[in-house]
């Protein structure tokens, strides 16, 4: 069953905004690796300008990705994840996300195109605080084979 | 233009459990060897994110800082697939810095490989590095 070709362009609603952990923050660095005790200990972020501790440059895919989640569940969207491969992924950054920050993730679904039996689905997020500062947009481009 | 030394990292399926954990990500290709075969994997395969989040760890080991990445995109050319065993794949991140563009950014593209075929393709990073003069934080 193709996507539903009546989302582009739209935006969903917010969900439920996104409060940025300092364990979340700590777990995410662990789990890649990233060791900068930035990401990890309070005084060595302030030491270093910041608020709190930093995430990841890729942290805001935990937000997005939550934020999706409802869209890719939709009966009426058609996605059948099983078929789905990551195609390509961009994140633009306004200023590192630390722990404390409140986030509001607005979805857009910029295209949906289909080629060679496959389709092709763009998606927009945009990441601001609570207060209304832009922090990250998040791009994605998944793929969704075709049957057989 | 001028090379950066490459960084090399080992993810085992251990790092995928975890990485599943704090992303959120539980798509069982990821973990499982059921799953993955089931949808004609060759194997358990890492979380794109994952080679993505590593390739930025690269970037921020180079810049020095935790906060220097403004820009970073990626496509994702091949999966990385992990065995279950103690060793894991290997997957290397090398980079070449591109020069500096409009607003004081710096480009770096960079080459992501796993048993020596690219894993990103069209992988580049924009960052911030001190000495900057660009607006913003």
């Amino acid at each position: 069953m193709p996507l539903d070709q009546s989302f582009v362009g739209r935006s969903l609603p917010p969900a439920t905004p996104y409060q940025v952990g300092r364990e979340k923050v700590r777990e995410f660095a662990a789990a890649i690796g990233a060791v900068d005790a930035a990401h990890h200990d309070l005084d060595a972020a302030r030491a270093a300008g910041h608020r709190d501790v930093v995430a990841p440059p890729t942290f805001p895919i935990v937000i997005s990705g939550a934020a999706l989640a409802g869209l890719y569940a939709d009966p009426a969207f058609g996605l059948d994840f099983s078929r789905v491969v990551h195609g390509e992924q961009r994140f633009e950054h306004r200023r590192p996300i630390v722990a404390g920050d409140e986030i509001v993730c607005v979805n857009t679904v910029e295209e949906i195109t289909s080629r060679g039996g496959n389709e092709f689905l763009s998606t927009r997020s945009d990441l601001a605080t609570t207060a209304g500062e832009p922090v990250a947009t998040v791009f994605a481009k998944l793929v969704v084979r075709g049957e057989g | 233009m001028s090379e950066l030394p490459t960084q090399t990292y080992r993810v085992t399926r251990a790092d995928l459990v975890r990485y599943a954990g704090a992303s959120g990500d539980f798509n069982p290709i990821h973990w499982s060897d059921r799953v993955a075969a089931e949808v004609g994997l060759p194997g358990v395969i890492a979380h794109g994110m994952l080679t993505m989040a590593l390739a930025g760890r690269a970037v921020s080991v180079w810049a020095g800082r935790v906060d220097a990445i403004t820009e970073f995109g990626v496509r994702f050319a091949r999966p990385v697939v992990v065995p279950d065993d103690a060793v894991g794949a290997e997957i290397s991140v090398a980079g070449m810095v591109k020069g500096i563009v409009d607003g004081g950014l710096t480009r770096i593209d960079l080459t992501v490989t796993c048993c020596g075929e690219r894993v990103l393709a069209q992988a580049r990073a924009f960052v911030r590095l001190p000495g900057d003069t660009g607006a913003g934080a």
